[in-house]
Protein backbone atom coordinates (compact mmCIF):
# COMPACT_ATOMS: atom_id res chain seq x y z
CA UNK A 1 0.00 0.00 0.00
CA UNK A 2 1.21 3.44 -0.80
CA UNK A 3 2.47 5.41 2.15
CA UNK A 4 0.34 8.36 3.31
CA UNK A 5 2.15 11.60 2.54
CA UNK A 6 0.86 14.30 4.89
CA UNK A 7 0.67 17.94 3.89
CA UNK A 8 2.25 20.26 6.41
CA UNK A 9 2.20 24.03 6.53
CA UNK A 10 4.97 25.78 8.42
CA UNK A 11 4.39 29.31 9.72
CA UNK A 12 7.81 30.66 10.49
CA UNK A 13 9.27 33.99 11.50
CA UNK A 14 11.46 35.88 9.08
CA UNK A 15 14.35 36.50 11.46
CA UNK A 16 15.12 33.11 12.97
CA UNK A 17 13.38 30.04 11.61
CA UNK A 18 13.17 31.22 8.01
CA UNK A 19 16.89 31.99 8.06
CA UNK A 20 17.44 28.68 9.86
CA UNK A 21 15.57 26.81 7.14
CA UNK A 22 17.68 28.67 4.59
CA UNK A 23 20.78 27.44 6.41
CA UNK A 24 19.44 23.88 6.24
CA UNK A 25 19.39 24.27 2.47
CA UNK A 26 22.78 25.89 2.10
CA UNK A 27 24.24 23.22 4.40
CA UNK A 28 22.85 20.62 1.95
CA UNK A 29 20.88 18.86 4.69
CA UNK A 30 18.04 16.81 3.24
CA UNK A 31 14.64 16.84 4.87
CA UNK A 32 11.07 15.79 4.13
CA UNK A 33 9.45 17.65 1.25
CA UNK A 34 5.96 17.54 2.79
CA UNK A 35 6.26 20.98 4.26
CA UNK A 36 5.20 24.31 2.73
CA UNK A 37 6.95 27.17 4.44
CA UNK A 38 5.16 30.49 4.86
CA UNK A 39 7.21 33.41 6.06
CA UNK A 40 5.91 35.91 8.62
CA UNK A 41 7.55 39.00 10.07
CA UNK A 42 7.33 37.54 13.57
CA UNK A 43 5.66 34.74 15.52
CA UNK A 44 3.63 37.50 17.14
CA UNK A 45 1.98 37.99 13.74
CA UNK A 46 0.81 34.38 13.47
CA UNK A 47 -2.88 34.57 14.28
CA UNK A 48 -4.56 31.36 15.46
CA UNK A 49 -7.07 31.83 12.65
CA UNK A 50 -4.26 31.18 10.15
CA UNK A 51 -3.85 27.74 11.67
CA UNK A 52 -7.55 26.94 11.31
CA UNK A 53 -7.43 28.23 7.74
CA UNK A 54 -4.49 25.94 7.00
CA UNK A 55 -6.48 22.97 8.28
CA UNK A 56 -9.59 24.06 6.41
CA UNK A 57 -7.52 24.21 3.23
CA UNK A 58 -6.34 20.66 3.56
CA UNK A 59 -3.29 20.70 5.80
CA UNK A 60 -2.81 17.62 7.96
CA UNK A 61 -0.40 19.33 10.28
CA UNK A 62 0.97 22.76 11.06
CA UNK A 63 4.40 23.77 12.29
CA UNK A 64 4.75 27.12 14.05
CA UNK A 65 8.28 28.23 14.66
CA UNK A 66 10.18 31.36 15.55
CA UNK A 67 13.00 32.87 17.53
CA UNK A 68 13.99 31.48 20.90
CA UNK A 69 12.70 33.47 23.91
CA UNK A 70 14.80 36.64 24.42
CA UNK A 71 15.95 36.52 20.76
CA UNK A 72 12.95 38.18 19.14
CA UNK A 73 13.84 40.80 16.55
CA UNK A 74 11.01 42.91 17.96
CA UNK A 75 11.96 42.12 21.58
CA UNK A 76 8.68 40.59 22.72
CA UNK A 77 6.78 39.15 19.75
CA UNK A 78 7.58 35.56 20.63
CA UNK A 79 6.72 36.09 24.31
CA UNK A 80 3.27 37.30 23.29
CA UNK A 81 3.00 34.43 20.83
CA UNK A 82 3.92 31.93 23.54
CA UNK A 83 1.03 33.08 25.74
CA UNK A 84 -1.29 32.91 22.76
CA UNK A 85 -0.25 29.32 21.98
CA UNK A 86 -0.63 28.30 25.61
CA UNK A 87 -4.18 29.64 25.58
CA UNK A 88 -4.89 28.21 22.14
CA UNK A 89 -3.74 24.75 23.18
CA UNK A 90 -5.88 24.93 26.31
CA UNK A 91 -8.90 25.93 24.25
CA UNK A 92 -8.42 23.20 21.65
CA UNK A 93 -8.03 20.60 24.38
CA UNK A 94 -11.23 21.79 26.07
CA UNK A 95 -13.07 21.64 22.75
CA UNK A 96 -11.90 18.08 22.26
CA UNK A 97 -9.45 18.79 19.46
CA UNK A 98 -6.10 17.27 20.25
CA UNK A 99 -3.42 19.92 19.59
CA UNK A 100 -1.03 17.13 18.51
CA UNK A 101 -1.33 18.22 14.86
CA UNK A 102 0.19 21.58 15.65
CA UNK A 103 3.90 21.51 16.35
CA UNK A 104 5.49 24.50 18.04
CA UNK A 105 9.21 25.05 18.14
CA UNK A 106 11.93 27.62 18.54
CA UNK A 107 14.52 27.41 15.77
CA UNK A 108 17.24 30.05 15.53
CA UNK A 109 19.02 31.19 12.37
CA UNK A 110 22.00 29.01 13.34
CA UNK A 111 19.98 25.83 13.86
CA UNK A 112 19.71 24.50 10.32
CA UNK A 113 20.07 20.93 11.53
CA UNK A 114 17.36 21.41 14.18
CA UNK A 115 14.95 22.64 11.50
CA UNK A 116 15.53 19.49 9.45
CA UNK A 117 14.93 17.41 12.59
CA UNK A 118 11.74 19.26 13.48
CA UNK A 119 10.32 18.83 9.99
CA UNK A 120 11.26 15.15 9.78
CA UNK A 121 9.86 14.42 13.24
CA UNK A 122 6.66 16.32 12.50
CA UNK A 123 6.11 14.55 9.19
CA UNK A 124 6.65 11.17 10.89
CA UNK A 125 4.27 12.12 13.67
CA UNK A 126 1.51 13.30 11.32
CA UNK A 127 2.03 10.30 9.07
CA UNK A 128 1.40 8.08 12.08
CA UNK A 129 -1.71 10.05 13.14
CA UNK A 130 -3.04 9.93 9.59
CA UNK A 131 -4.99 12.41 7.46
CA UNK A 132 -7.13 15.00 9.25
CA UNK A 133 -10.41 13.50 8.05
CA UNK A 134 -12.56 14.85 10.90
CA UNK A 135 -11.73 18.40 9.92
CA UNK A 136 -12.20 17.71 6.22
CA UNK A 137 -15.64 16.36 7.05
CA UNK A 138 -16.49 19.69 8.66
CA UNK A 139 -15.18 21.50 5.59
CA UNK A 140 -17.23 19.32 3.27
CA UNK A 141 -20.43 19.80 5.24
CA UNK A 142 -19.88 23.52 4.82
CA UNK A 143 -19.53 23.30 1.06
CA UNK A 144 -22.69 21.25 0.67
CA UNK A 145 -24.66 23.69 2.70
CA UNK A 146 -23.27 26.69 0.87
CA UNK A 147 -24.24 25.17 -2.47
CA UNK A 148 -27.65 24.33 -1.10
CA UNK A 149 -28.15 27.94 -0.06
CA UNK A 150 -27.23 29.02 -3.56
CA UNK B 1 -33.50 48.63 47.44
CA UNK B 2 -34.65 51.86 49.08
CA UNK B 3 -31.04 52.90 49.60
CA UNK B 4 -30.33 52.21 45.93
CA UNK B 5 -33.31 54.31 44.79
CA UNK B 6 -32.45 57.10 47.21
CA UNK B 7 -28.84 57.27 46.05
CA UNK B 8 -29.85 57.19 42.37
CA UNK B 9 -32.32 60.02 43.00
CA UNK B 10 -29.72 62.06 44.85
CA UNK B 11 -27.20 61.64 42.06
CA UNK B 12 -29.67 62.71 39.37
CA UNK B 13 -31.05 65.63 41.42
CA UNK B 14 -27.62 67.01 42.22
CA UNK B 15 -26.74 66.56 38.55
CA UNK B 16 -23.59 64.64 39.46
CA UNK B 17 -24.67 62.02 36.92
CA UNK B 18 -26.69 62.40 33.71
CA UNK B 19 -28.04 58.88 33.45
CA UNK B 20 -28.72 55.93 35.72
CA UNK B 21 -28.62 52.43 34.27
CA UNK B 22 -30.34 49.77 36.34
CA UNK B 23 -32.96 47.05 36.35
CA UNK B 24 -36.75 47.43 36.35
CA UNK B 25 -39.72 45.06 36.25
CA UNK B 26 -40.26 43.93 32.69
CA UNK B 27 -43.00 41.86 31.12
CA UNK B 28 -43.68 38.21 31.94
CA UNK B 29 -42.24 38.63 35.41
CA UNK B 30 -38.76 39.26 34.05
CA UNK B 31 -36.37 42.03 34.93
CA UNK B 32 -34.99 44.27 32.20
CA UNK B 33 -32.57 47.13 31.83
CA UNK B 34 -33.84 50.66 32.42
CA UNK B 35 -32.25 54.00 31.59
CA UNK B 36 -33.32 56.82 33.90
CA UNK B 37 -32.74 60.53 33.33
CA UNK B 38 -35.57 61.89 35.48
CA UNK B 39 -34.94 61.74 39.26
CA UNK B 40 -38.68 61.20 39.84
CA UNK B 41 -38.52 57.88 38.00
CA UNK B 42 -35.85 56.28 40.16
CA UNK B 43 -38.64 54.44 41.98
CA UNK B 44 -38.64 52.01 39.08
CA UNK B 45 -35.25 50.61 40.11
CA UNK B 46 -35.22 47.11 41.48
CA UNK B 47 -32.65 44.52 42.39
CA UNK B 48 -33.34 40.84 43.01
CA UNK B 49 -32.27 37.41 41.76
CA UNK B 50 -33.93 38.01 38.38
CA UNK B 51 -31.46 40.81 37.62
CA UNK B 52 -28.79 38.81 35.85
CA UNK B 53 -27.97 40.82 32.75
CA UNK B 54 -24.51 42.36 32.66
CA UNK B 55 -25.43 46.05 32.33
CA UNK B 56 -21.82 47.03 31.61
CA UNK B 57 -22.54 46.09 27.99
CA UNK B 58 -24.36 49.43 27.58
CA UNK B 59 -21.51 51.61 28.85
CA UNK B 60 -19.57 51.40 25.64
CA UNK B 61 -22.52 52.00 23.33
CA UNK B 62 -22.37 55.25 21.46
CA UNK B 63 -25.95 56.24 22.29
CA UNK B 64 -25.35 55.72 26.00
CA UNK B 65 -21.86 57.16 26.12
CA UNK B 66 -22.94 60.55 24.83
CA UNK B 67 -24.96 61.17 28.02
CA UNK B 68 -21.66 61.75 29.78
CA UNK B 69 -21.60 60.79 33.45
CA UNK B 70 -23.37 57.54 34.16
CA UNK B 71 -24.33 55.75 37.36
CA UNK B 72 -24.80 52.02 36.97
CA UNK B 73 -26.32 49.36 39.20
CA UNK B 74 -23.47 46.92 39.54
CA UNK B 75 -23.27 43.51 41.15
CA UNK B 76 -19.80 41.96 41.24
CA UNK B 77 -19.66 40.86 37.59
CA UNK B 78 -20.67 44.32 36.37
CA UNK B 79 -18.04 45.94 38.58
CA UNK B 80 -15.40 43.64 37.13
CA UNK B 81 -16.57 44.35 33.58
CA UNK B 82 -16.30 48.09 34.26
CA UNK B 83 -12.72 47.64 35.47
CA UNK B 84 -11.84 45.75 32.28
CA UNK B 85 -13.44 48.50 30.17
CA UNK B 86 -11.48 51.16 32.07
CA UNK B 87 -8.20 49.22 31.75
CA UNK B 88 -8.80 48.94 28.01
CA UNK B 89 -9.50 52.69 27.76
CA UNK B 90 -13.08 52.13 26.61
CA UNK B 91 -14.78 54.17 29.31
CA UNK B 92 -13.45 56.99 31.46
CA UNK B 93 -13.11 56.26 35.13
CA UNK B 94 -14.39 59.72 36.11
CA UNK B 95 -17.58 59.23 34.09
CA UNK B 96 -18.75 56.14 35.95
CA UNK B 97 -20.43 55.98 39.33
CA UNK B 98 -20.87 52.46 40.67
CA UNK B 99 -24.09 51.73 42.56
CA UNK B 100 -22.69 48.55 44.03
CA UNK B 101 -24.70 45.48 44.93
CA UNK B 102 -23.16 43.09 47.44
CA UNK B 103 -23.35 39.33 47.20
CA UNK B 104 -26.32 39.38 49.59
CA UNK B 105 -28.15 41.89 47.40
CA UNK B 106 -27.54 44.86 49.68
CA UNK B 107 -26.65 48.30 48.37
CA UNK B 108 -22.99 49.33 48.61
CA UNK B 109 -22.10 52.97 48.32
CA UNK B 110 -18.75 53.29 46.55
CA UNK B 111 -17.11 56.70 46.61
CA UNK B 112 -14.59 55.97 43.88
CA UNK B 113 -13.34 53.29 41.52
CA UNK B 114 -10.36 52.70 43.83
CA UNK B 115 -12.78 51.56 46.53
CA UNK B 116 -14.36 49.18 44.02
CA UNK B 117 -10.92 47.73 43.28
CA UNK B 118 -10.31 47.25 46.97
CA UNK B 119 -13.72 45.62 47.44
CA UNK B 120 -13.04 43.15 44.59
CA UNK B 121 -9.57 42.31 45.91
CA UNK B 122 -11.19 40.98 49.10
CA UNK B 123 -13.62 38.62 47.34
CA UNK B 124 -12.62 35.13 46.19
CA UNK B 125 -13.11 35.15 42.41
CA UNK B 126 -13.80 32.32 40.03
CA UNK B 127 -16.49 30.82 37.88
CA UNK B 128 -20.01 30.47 39.27
CA UNK B 129 -20.30 27.13 41.07
CA UNK B 130 -22.86 25.39 38.77
CA UNK B 131 -20.86 26.28 35.65
CA UNK B 132 -17.57 25.14 37.15
CA UNK B 133 -19.18 21.79 37.96
CA UNK B 134 -20.07 21.27 34.28
CA UNK B 135 -16.60 22.41 33.20
CA UNK B 136 -15.00 19.89 35.56
CA UNK B 137 -17.29 17.21 34.20
CA UNK B 138 -16.24 18.08 30.64
CA UNK B 139 -12.58 18.08 31.59
CA UNK B 140 -12.96 14.59 33.03
CA UNK B 141 -14.24 13.29 29.66
CA UNK B 142 -11.99 11.87 26.99
CA UNK B 143 -10.91 14.04 24.07
CA UNK B 144 -13.39 12.29 21.70
CA UNK B 145 -16.30 12.69 24.09
CA UNK B 146 -15.56 16.37 24.44
CA UNK B 147 -15.29 16.81 20.69
CA UNK B 148 -18.61 15.11 20.20
CA UNK B 149 -20.18 17.23 22.93
CA UNK B 150 -19.03 20.49 21.37
CA UNK B 151 -19.80 19.44 17.83
CA UNK B 152 -23.35 18.55 18.81
CA UNK B 153 -23.78 21.80 20.71
CA UNK B 154 -22.15 24.11 18.17
CA UNK B 155 -23.91 22.50 15.24
CA UNK B 156 -27.14 24.14 16.41
CA UNK B 157 -25.68 27.64 16.35
CA UNK B 158 -27.23 29.77 13.60
CA UNK B 159 -24.88 32.68 14.09
CA UNK B 160 -27.24 35.31 15.43
CA UNK B 161 -24.27 36.76 17.36
CA UNK B 162 -26.43 37.40 20.43
CA UNK B 163 -23.45 36.15 22.47
CA UNK B 164 -21.37 38.92 21.00
CA UNK B 165 -24.05 41.55 21.55
CA UNK B 166 -24.49 40.53 25.19
CA UNK B 167 -20.80 40.66 26.05
CA UNK B 168 -19.39 43.93 27.44
CA UNK B 169 -15.94 42.93 26.19
CA UNK B 170 -17.04 42.31 22.59
CA UNK B 171 -17.08 45.97 21.67
CA UNK B 172 -15.05 46.08 18.43
CA UNK B 173 -16.88 48.18 15.86
CA UNK B 174 -15.46 46.00 13.11
CA UNK B 175 -15.47 42.41 14.27
CA UNK B 176 -13.32 39.85 12.45
CA UNK B 177 -16.49 37.93 11.72
CA UNK B 178 -17.76 40.74 9.50
CA UNK B 179 -14.45 41.02 7.70
CA UNK B 180 -14.79 39.60 4.17
CA UNK B 181 -11.46 40.45 2.64
CA UNK B 182 -10.28 37.87 3.51
CA UNK B 183 -13.40 36.04 4.66
CA UNK B 184 -12.09 34.65 7.94
CA UNK B 185 -15.35 33.05 8.92
CA UNK B 186 -17.92 31.94 6.38
CA UNK B 187 -21.23 33.71 6.70
CA UNK B 188 -23.73 30.79 6.62
CA UNK B 189 -24.10 28.70 9.74
CA UNK B 190 -22.44 25.34 9.11
CA UNK B 191 -20.29 23.13 11.33
CA UNK B 192 -16.93 24.54 10.22
CA UNK B 193 -17.94 28.19 10.31
CA UNK B 194 -19.65 27.71 13.67
CA UNK B 195 -16.57 26.07 15.12
CA UNK B 196 -14.34 28.85 13.80
CA UNK B 197 -16.64 31.56 15.12
CA UNK B 198 -16.74 30.10 18.62
CA UNK B 199 -12.98 29.55 18.63
CA UNK B 200 -12.49 33.14 17.58
CA UNK B 201 -14.83 34.44 20.25
CA UNK B 202 -13.20 32.31 22.91
CA UNK B 203 -9.67 33.31 21.99
CA UNK B 204 -10.51 37.01 21.79
CA UNK B 205 -12.03 36.81 25.28
CA UNK B 206 -9.24 34.79 26.86
CA UNK B 207 -7.94 36.70 29.85
CA UNK B 208 -10.68 39.32 29.46
CA UNK B 209 -13.77 37.30 30.35
CA UNK B 210 -15.15 38.04 33.82
CA UNK B 211 -17.31 34.86 33.84
CA UNK B 212 -20.65 36.67 34.02
CA UNK B 213 -22.21 34.02 31.76
CA UNK B 214 -24.28 36.51 29.80
CA UNK B 215 -23.24 35.01 26.43
CA UNK B 216 -24.77 31.69 27.45
CA UNK B 217 -27.93 33.37 28.76
CA UNK B 218 -28.27 35.41 25.57
CA UNK B 219 -28.08 32.33 23.35
CA UNK B 220 -31.59 31.64 21.99
CA UNK B 221 -30.67 27.97 21.53
CA UNK B 222 -29.21 27.56 25.02
CA UNK B 223 -25.83 26.46 23.72
CA UNK B 224 -23.54 26.59 26.76
CA UNK B 225 -20.94 28.77 25.03
CA UNK B 226 -20.22 30.58 28.28
CA UNK B 227 -18.38 27.44 29.38
CA UNK B 228 -15.75 28.06 26.70
CA UNK B 229 -14.83 31.53 27.90
CA UNK B 230 -15.19 30.56 31.55
CA UNK B 231 -12.82 27.63 31.11
CA UNK B 232 -10.36 30.00 29.41
CA UNK B 233 -10.71 32.48 32.28
CA UNK B 234 -9.74 29.72 34.71
CA UNK B 235 -6.89 28.59 32.43
CA UNK B 236 -5.57 32.13 32.13
CA UNK B 237 -5.55 32.44 35.91
CA UNK B 238 -3.91 29.07 36.26
CA UNK B 239 -1.23 29.74 33.62
CA UNK B 240 -0.58 33.45 33.98
CA UNK B 241 -1.90 34.26 37.44
CA UNK B 242 -4.18 37.06 36.29
CA UNK B 243 -7.90 37.50 36.55
CA UNK B 244 -9.72 39.96 34.36
CA UNK B 245 -11.48 42.86 36.02
CA UNK B 246 -9.50 43.13 39.22
CA UNK B 247 -7.77 46.41 38.58
CA UNK B 248 -8.06 49.49 36.39
CA UNK B 249 -4.47 49.17 35.26
CA UNK B 250 -4.12 45.46 34.63
CA UNK B 251 -3.27 44.37 31.12
CA UNK B 252 -5.17 41.35 29.94
CA UNK B 253 -3.40 37.98 29.94
CA UNK B 254 -2.70 37.98 26.21
CA UNK B 255 -1.61 41.61 25.86
CA UNK B 256 1.27 41.16 28.23
CA UNK B 257 3.85 38.46 29.04
CA UNK B 258 6.47 37.26 31.47
CA UNK B 259 9.85 36.13 30.14
CA UNK B 260 9.54 33.00 32.26
CA UNK B 261 6.03 31.85 31.28
CA UNK B 262 6.04 28.07 31.60
CA UNK B 263 4.85 25.81 28.83
CA UNK B 264 5.68 22.20 28.02
CA UNK B 265 4.93 21.80 24.34
CA UNK B 266 7.33 24.05 22.42
CA UNK B 267 10.20 22.02 20.99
Amino acid sequence: MEQFEPKLVAFVCNWCTYAGADLTGTSRIKYATNVRIIRFPCTGRIDFMLISKAFANGADGVIVSGCHPNDCHYTSGNFHARRRWMSYNAMLTFMGMDPERIIFSWVSAAEGAKWADIVNQSVDKIRKIGPFTEYQKLVQSGIEEENFNG
Amino acid sequence: MDNLRKKAKELLESKSVDLVIGYENGTNGKARAVFIKDPEKTGKLIYDERCKQNLAVYLNKHEVKHYGRIAIVAPLMVMRSILVLISECQVKQENITVLGIGNDGSFLDFQSMEVVEKYISKIPLGNPEPDQVIIDKLNAMTMEERREFWQNELERCFKCYACRAACPMCYCLRCTVECNQPQWISAPAHPLGNLEWHQLRTMHLTGRCVSCGDCGRACPLNIPIHLLTMQQAEEAFHMFGVRAGTSMKADSALSTYKPDDKENFIL
